[in-house]
């Protein structure tokens, strides 16, 4: 009898390599240019494990310490290079740990490909061990989904997904595959996808939109842009940079949209949505004209739908149909990427200025700059607060570092004082608002931009969500500083306790275990805070260190933050105290 | 103002696609009426006839979230006024109902409807028509005791020639040639 390998080496009459359902899952992601692999193996996927020992020099592998932290990691990677991410897990538990972060992927339009193992084919729908409907779980929170039941169907499969999950609006595919077609053998072909009959991945730029867009920019007074990530995944930076360069509009970025442009760009103005800026929330209800680009309008940026900027003329850039309309009626929808909209308009609008319409956002930053930030940045009490810690940090970093943040009241600190030079240096769970999202958020984005500074800010409540994962920090030696700020509490719950529950404090006091045993345990070097005697020191070691790095502060137990759109507060009602 | 309307559906036939389309009524908390799923005229596209209560408004987002869907080729929502539109109802009764007089068969002639079986115990009558007169029909002959009633999905066909997604699909072909792909 031949030995196996040979058997699966043996070419068919065709030409084509007869190899297993395992390696083909193997060489079709090679096809697509995937070089890491976020994962955790268990016994429905072990036969592409087994397969990945032969293939160590071209797929390098990450175990992470939880499936979760294999999908938010392979998100940070997506988000930061701009390719898909990749995941393994394996069936039932393995699969259900993917869930959070493949909704988190769907919402803000990640690109990814999730690979879990399912029990063999005849073991379907028979509550076997480890047997769990994943196709039907991950149906809602999918771009797409599929089961593979046999191994001539791998590469067809693979293609599709990575066709499907990068192109359009990305999003994140699920393909789940039996255990007998990872066993099972096929001729192994591996064609690319470009075309699906039933997707329509960019839809096409009517003319007359684009003309009517132009017409209504060029005679706009008081004209604001809005930038979404869709500037950030079309890879439209420059676009966008020209269309403004050339129209003098003044514009503002969502949570996701953050870096798409420098910090310090003379045009824009700031944070959009509920802890955003005073003067880009307040002037949306005075502009005439409203140009979303590659954004959606979620509620954190609208507040109040029906007194949001009923004023202006809604111009929206968009590759989504369904996001038309959806929440904010457009006066015009120029569908397609941001990429071939923005300069179809560059080349016909008229060139401008706004002088005293941008002062008028130098005058609210003026107020927002007395009211709240000099107080939050330059603290003259004795406590240190977030604020000071994240722009302390930027600067350290030269603010050309990419910043990673879990969710809470450290998020919203981070993406208000946290500066940028370059695009794709924000990573951060915008719609689904993960706690736990931040640290292997950080650990991916590390991984997939080695020759930069990776900062992570998280609260003390979400870094004991995913903690397990200075695990896997340690074990790659990824490059990421981890910034605690630590103040005893769910912070942001707290601050809604405060503000509109009376300041009945219900389960939102942790008593937090010593986190530098805990960084000492997993051999990753560490600094504790709790004087500002000691805090620029302190991130200057950070900085300096070549190798993760864990600096816990102690910051104020009860800072707030501020501006704030109440929720269901029109964006005009934005309090600055 | 929540009104009637029929979606139809057109899509790909693969495994789970029920639940694609379902989930997107189930987000938006829209009850389905009634749902009918069969082959379309065109070699291998699947279709669904939906019919649901809703705003035009909710409607219009709902299409946006269908189409969507990857699997999904084109939705088209109709009006009950823009549609010929028909149910089929099965009723089955006692056959001794029918020994004693003529009464159940001059309701079957006066509905339109037909006798499809009579066996010693029962009698299945069909009926095709809107749901309103397949309705009226149960309640007639529910004196006489109706052992089993069923009524099938909505069943429509547009007022126009042919169907709107040969057209969609002949645009897509003239649209995919200005993006550099070829299609059949």
């Amino acid at each position: 009898m031949q030995p196996q390998s040979q058997l699966l080496m043996e070419k068919n009459k065709k030409g084509k390599e007869r190899i297993s359902g395992s390696e083909a899952v193997l060489r079709s992601l090679i096809c697509e240019g995937v070089d890491l692999i976020f994962g955790y193996p268990g016994g429905a996927i072990m036969p592409v494990y087994d397969a990945l020992y032969d293939y160590q020099d071209k797929l390098h592998h990450v175990l992470t310490r939880h499936e979760q932290g294999a999908v938010h990691a392979a998100q940070g990677f997506a988000r930061v290079t701009g390719k898909v991410g990749v995941c393994f897990a394996t069936s039932g538990p393995g699969a259900t740990n993917t869930v959070t972060g493949i909704a988190d992927a769907m919402i803000d339009s990640t690109p990814m490909v999730v690979i879990t193992g399912q029990v063999a084919s005849p073991l379907l729908g028979t509550d076997a061990f480890q047997e769990i409907d994943v196709v039907g779980i991950t149906q809602p929170i999918t771009k797409w989904n599929y089961l593979v039941k046999t191994a001539e169907e791998i590469p067809e499969a693979i293609a599709k997904a990575f066709y499907i999950a990068s192109t359009g609006r990305p999003g994140p595919v699920v393909i789940d595959i039996t255990k007998d077609a990872q066993f099972g053998e096929v001729d192994f072909d591996y064609e690319k996808v470009n075309h699906i009959r039933s997707y329509i991945p960019v839809p096409l730029t009517k003319p007359e939109s684009v003309h009517d867009a132009i017409d209504i920019i060029n005679s706009a007074k008081k004209p604001m842009a809005l930038v979404g990530q869709g500037v950030i995944l079309g890879h439209a930076e420059e676009e966008l940079r020209e269309f403004l360069d050339k129209t003098g509009i003044p514009a503002a970025w969502t949570l996701l949209g953050m870096s798409a442009m420098p910090t310090d760009y003379p045009l824009n103005v700031g944070m959009l949505g509920m802890h955003g800026n005073y003067g880009p929330n307040v002037k949306t209800n005075e502009c005439d004209v409203l140009i979303a680009i590659g954004m959606r309008f979620d509620d954190r940026v609208t507040g109040d739908v029906s007194k949001y900027a009923k004023q202006a003329k809604v111009i929206h850039l968009e590759i989504d149909p369904a996001e038309v309309n959806k929440i904010i009626k457009a006066d015009v929808a120029v569908l397609g990427s941001v990429k071939d909209t923005l300069p179809a308009l560059t080349k016909e609008v008229k060139g401008n200025t706004y002088p005293e319409w941008l002062a008028e956002f130098k005058a609210c930053d003026k107020i927002e700059d007395e009211k709240v930030i000099s107080g939050e940045v330059f603290p003259t009490q004795e406590g240190m607060t977030m604020g000071e810690v994240v722009h302390k940090v930027s600067k350290a970093f030269n603010d050309d570092a990419i910043l990673v943040s879990d969710v809470g009241q450290h998020q919203m600190m981070a993406s208000r004082y946290f500066n940028f030079k370059q695009s794709r240096s924000n990573v951060t769970s915008g719609g689904l608002g993960t706690m736990g999202f931040g640290l292997p958020a950080a650990l991916g984005a590390a991984l997939g931009a080695p020759d930069r500074d990776v900062c992570v800010f998280i609260g003390d409540g979400g870094f004991q969500m995913t903690i397990q994962e200075l695990g896997t920090i340690w074990q790659t030696r990824a490059k990421v500083k981890i910034i605690v700020l630590n103040n005893n509490f769910l912070g942001m719950v707290r601050q809604w306790q405060e503000l509109f529950f009376d300041r009945r404090y219900a389960s939102t006091e942790l008593m937090n275990p010593d986190f530098q045993m805990i960084a000492k345990g997993f051999g990753i070097e560490s600094a504790l805070v709790d004087s500002r005697d000691n805090l620029d020191s302190a991130i200057e070691t950070m900085a300096k260190h070549d190798g993760p790095y864990f600096l816990e502060v102690k910051v104020e137990k009860e800072g707030n933050v501020f501006p704030m759109v109440p929720a269901g507060s029109s964006v005009s009602d934005i309090r600055l105290e | 103002m929540q009104q009637e309307f029929t979606i139809t559906i057109f899509s790909e036939n693969h495994v789970g696609l029920l639940n694609q389309v379902t989930t997107a009524f189930t987000r938006r908390s829209i009850n389905i009426e009634s749902l009918n799923t069969s082959e379309s005229a065109l070699e291998g596209v699947h279709k669904f006839t939906i019919v649901v209560f809703t705003t035009r408004e909710q409607m219009d987002k709902l299409v946006g979230q269908l189409e969507k869907k990857l699997d999904v080729l084109k939705v088209f929502v109709f009006t009950t006024d823009e549609i010929i539109h028909q149910e089929l109802a099965l009723y089955k009764v006692p056959t001794e109902a029918l020994l004693n007089g003529n009464e159940i068969e001059g309701i079957v002639r006066t509905y339109g409807a037909q006798i499809m079986e009579v066996t010693p115990e029962y009698t299945v009558i069909q009926k095709t028509g809107h749901k309103a007169e397949t309705q009226e029909l149960f309640v007639k002959l529910d004196k006489y005791g109706v052992l089993q009633f069923v009524r099938s999905g909505r069943i429509s066909i547009t007022k126009l020639r042919t169907e709107l997604l040969e057209k969609y699909l002949r645009e897509l072909r003239t649209e995919n040639k200005i993006r550099g792909i070829e299609t059949y």
